[in-house]
């Protein structure tokens, strides 16, 4: 699935959260995750938002989101430039004979055991998506029971910052194109 | 300083942000406002549903340019509104509509008449707010007021629970507007130069342009340089539904309007341009057709306020982003100098080929003078009784795209009606609300039957308020757009569609709230009937005027259909219509 990965900086207010998963449904845009949480200004939160891009111009959500009141920027994460992670909790069933063997894939993964039981462990990954994508599918075959995923948080590598960012520079693309 | 209630504050608010009038309807959460609104400046018109304070805000609106604004109780006075707010959403119309709601520390309680309006609004308004803190009373309202009326038009909804409305603060407002907290929200900055010289040499250098005028053209009062930069350029215009009367009819580069129930000439020139220059216009479904077969061989400017409109449906060649005002006068300017410096627009050719058609292809329909009475007729005389003056709202169906084909529109704000919401029943309280915001004009709602009995309560209000409208009702006993479309595409079944001319009786139900009542079934008495609807009074006018049932719109493009399809209807012979959809051949 080709994803886009969008940075949104929000009004700390109430009903924020409402607005922008009301925007998507109204738009009818596909959303693959969405993470938000509060960034060192208390009066401004983040939220880590990825889109479907087969199914959903990203342009439009930008632009879109832009005209939202309570939201104060939109910027697209590349996937090249941006570090981006995953926490992810995961409860394995497994034999106790193979325990020793599962501690190895976790090791590869740099996964770390966080609960054990007679019969399950759990692990904590924090990770790029596409290698929690692949620790999930070795777990699989170990019998990993229960799963559970925050959403893709990313930031842009280098020195730039998000509040340095231009807005969506439409005017001058189109300008461009002619 | 001086210490207000909450209710105190907004009526403050209200009083210091111009409003003159307010339309709606008390019940318990609101209350506390309603009592310093007794002694306000500020007229409250009561209505009898709050959806017609809605709409009523609303065709203020249209007709003025100001804000309208409507309040309700919580629940389901709240909830009455959501039609006005969603139909006010699709059209960008400028409102704010203040609803009480139950105390905070019932909220989320299933309170007596609690509903979560700012969630339920929140994707038909431009922005709402629940306000829990007294002190913000002010800055909500002037930042409401703000947004309604900056960028993009549209609604916004203020939610106040009854204890903040009754809670007690500091008026500390000095100068209006108090500051405003809107980090997040912009007003488009000024148009691009560049762009807009990149669109004026196309335009001049078109040999085929359309100006496609949509609706923002009226909300930013830019019809002056719109009609400057139409003669400059001698482009041809089409005006949107949303945008008749931006452009006067009567002007020979005047095409009508496009669409799905477009003339002609317009459907057929937006097909064959070489440029569409998209004036505060939105690539709507209705405008376009089938939109990968829209105007194939037309580069487009779309000039707009939005920037997600830019490329929405269709992607321009030029965007220019920012007030249309400013866009169309610079647009104009930067046509006049080039045509200062020696340049001209070589436009002679198609407009030759566009007046050709519109000779061959008009609007064209058949009143006997002992037939049945068509629609299309009465709207003509009134046209000429009313010479074009009359501000005309209309609601949804038949009767409004025959008003909007029919009607010689020759100034803007005279053409209110409910474009993208599609809201049947808007047209007598807007046309209520419009003739509120103008109260010397001829305010005439031409309305269908089924539209009608949708709202037709706020007669009452309009009756004893002294709100003079003129209501045409276009009764063919038909929910009759629903009907033409199961004649046309469901094999004639026609499905729970038949209202039936008889029940109500209008002049009756006319009589009963207030008003005149009139009935006018023949072509010979339509002027005299007319006459005595618009003879000037304090009364409002109710007519019953009896058209064919078996009245169709055309032209028609079917939905989803490419425009070249447009079928020009049962008045055109089949080779006139074989004409009509060769003319791309006579064009290469």
């Amino acid at each position: 699935m080709s994803t886009h990965t969008l940075s949104v900086l929000v009004e700390n207010k109430p009903g924020v959260l409402a607005h922008v998963a009301g925007l998507f449904s109204r738009r009818a845009f596909n959303i693959a995750s969405l993470a938000v949480g509060p960034t060192h200004d208390e009066r401004v939160s983040r939220m880590t938002i990825v889109v479907d891009g087969a199914s959903t111009s990203v342009d439009q959500v930008k632009k879109q989101l832009e005209k939202l009141v309570r939201v104060l920027k939109v910027v697209e994460l590349e996937d090249r430039s941006a570090v981006e992670r995953e926490l992810a909790l995961i409860k394995v069933r497994v034999d106790p004979a193979l325990r020793g063997q599962l501690l190895e894939v976790a090791g590869v993964f740099g996964a770390n055991v966080v609960d054990m039981s007679q019969t399950t462990l759990v692990l904590e990954s924090v990770s790029s998506p596409a290698k929690l994508d692949s620790l999930l599918a070795m777990l699989d075959s170990y019998g990993a029971c229960e799963l559970v995923r925050t959403g893709r948080i990313a930031l842009a590598r280098g020195a730039g910052v998000i509040t340095d960012e231009p807005e969506t520079a439409e005017t001058l693309r189109a300008e461009t194109a002619a | 300083m001086q210490e207000l209630t909450g209710a105190q504050a907004l009526v403050r608010s209200l009083e210091q942000q111009g409003v003159e009038v307010v339309f709606g309807l008390p019940g318990g959460t609101i209350l506390p406002s309603y009592d310093p609104l007794l002694s306000s400046s500020v007229r409250h018109v009561l209505v009898r549903h709050e959806q017609g304070a809605g709409h009523a805000a609303e065709g203020y609106a249209w007709a003025t340019g100001k804000p309208g604004v409507c309040m309700a109780t919580s629940g389901p006075g709240a909830t009455n509104l959501v039609t006005a707010l969603s139909d006010a959403y699709m059209d960008s119309v400028p409102m704010v509509a203040i609803t009480g709601q139950v105390g905070t520390s019932l909220i989320g309680t299933d309170a007596f008449q609690e509903a979560d309006i700012t969630g339920i609004t929140l994707p038909i308004t431009k922005h709402n707010e629940l306000v829990t803190d007294v002190e913000r009373i002010p800055a909500a309202i002037a930042e409401a007021f703000y947004i309604a009326t900056t960028g993009r038009p549209g609604p916004v909804l203020v939610d106040l629970p009854k204890d903040v409305q009754q809670a007690r603060a500091p008026w500390r407002v000095t100068d209006w507007p108090p500051p405003m907290d809107l980090p997040g929200y912009q007003v488009p900055p000024p148009p691009s130069a560049a762009a807009i010289r990149a669109a004026a040499q196309l335009l001049l250098q078109a040999r085929r342009p359309v100006l496609y005028v949509g609706g923002g053209v009226i909300k930013s009062d830019s019809y002056d340089d719109l009609f400057r930069l139409a003669e400059l350029s001698q482009a041809p215009v089409t005006t949107t539904l949303m945008a008749r009367g931006a452009f006067p009819d009567t002007h020979p580069l005047a095409l009508g309007m496009p669409g799905m129930h477009g003339t002609y000439p317009a459907v057929a020139a937006l097909q064959e341009a070489d440029l569409i220059v998209a004036l505060g216009a939105r690539f709507d479904d209705r405008v376009t057709g089938k939109l990968a077969d829209f105007a194939p061989r037309a580069r487009i400017v779309h000039a707009d306020i939005d920037p997600a409109e830019i490329g929405k449906n269709r992607r321009p060649d030029v965007a220019i982003v920012g007030d249309l005002r400013r866009s169309l006068a610079g647009l104009a300017d930067a046509v006049a100098a080039a045509v200062a410096a020696g340049q001209s627009p070589d436009t002679a050719d198609w407009r030759a080929i566009l007046d050709g058609w519109k000779r061959q292809f008009p609007l064209r329909y058949t009143q006997h003078s002992d037939g049945p009475l068509k629609p299309q007729y009465v709207t003509e005389r009134l046209s000429a009784l009313t010479g074009g003056n009359a501000i005309i709202v209309a609601g949804v169906g038949q009767h409004q795209m025959h008003a909007s084909q029919h009607y010689t529109f020759t100034r803007p704000r005279s053409w209110i009606n409910s474009g993208g919401a599609g809201t049947m029943g808007f047209a007598v309280p807007a046309a209520m609300g419009a003739q509120v915001g103008r109260p010397g004009e001829v305010v005439v709602a031409i309305d269908g039957d089924g539209c009608f009995q949708m709202t037709a309560q706020e007669l009452a209000t309009c009756a004893i308020e002294k709100i003079p409208i003129k209501v045409l009702i276009f009764n063919n006993g038909f929910l009759g757009m629903v009907r033409q479309w199961q004649e046309l595409f469901y094999d004639e079944r026609y499905s729970s569609v038949e209202l039936g001319t008889a029940i109500p009786d209008y002049v009756k139900l006319a009589e009963a709230y207030g008003c005149v009542g009139l009935r006018c079934d023949r072509a010979d008495e339509v002027d005299a009937v007319l006459d005595k609807a618009l003879a000037p009074s304090d009364v409002p006018v109710v007519v019953d005027f009896r058209t064919h049932d078996r009245e169709g719109v055309f032209p028609m493009v079917a939905a989803g259909r490419p425009n070249d399809e447009i079928v020009l209807g049962p008045e055109f012979s089949a080779d006139e219509q074989r004409a009509a959809m060769r003319r791309e051949m006579e064009l290469r």
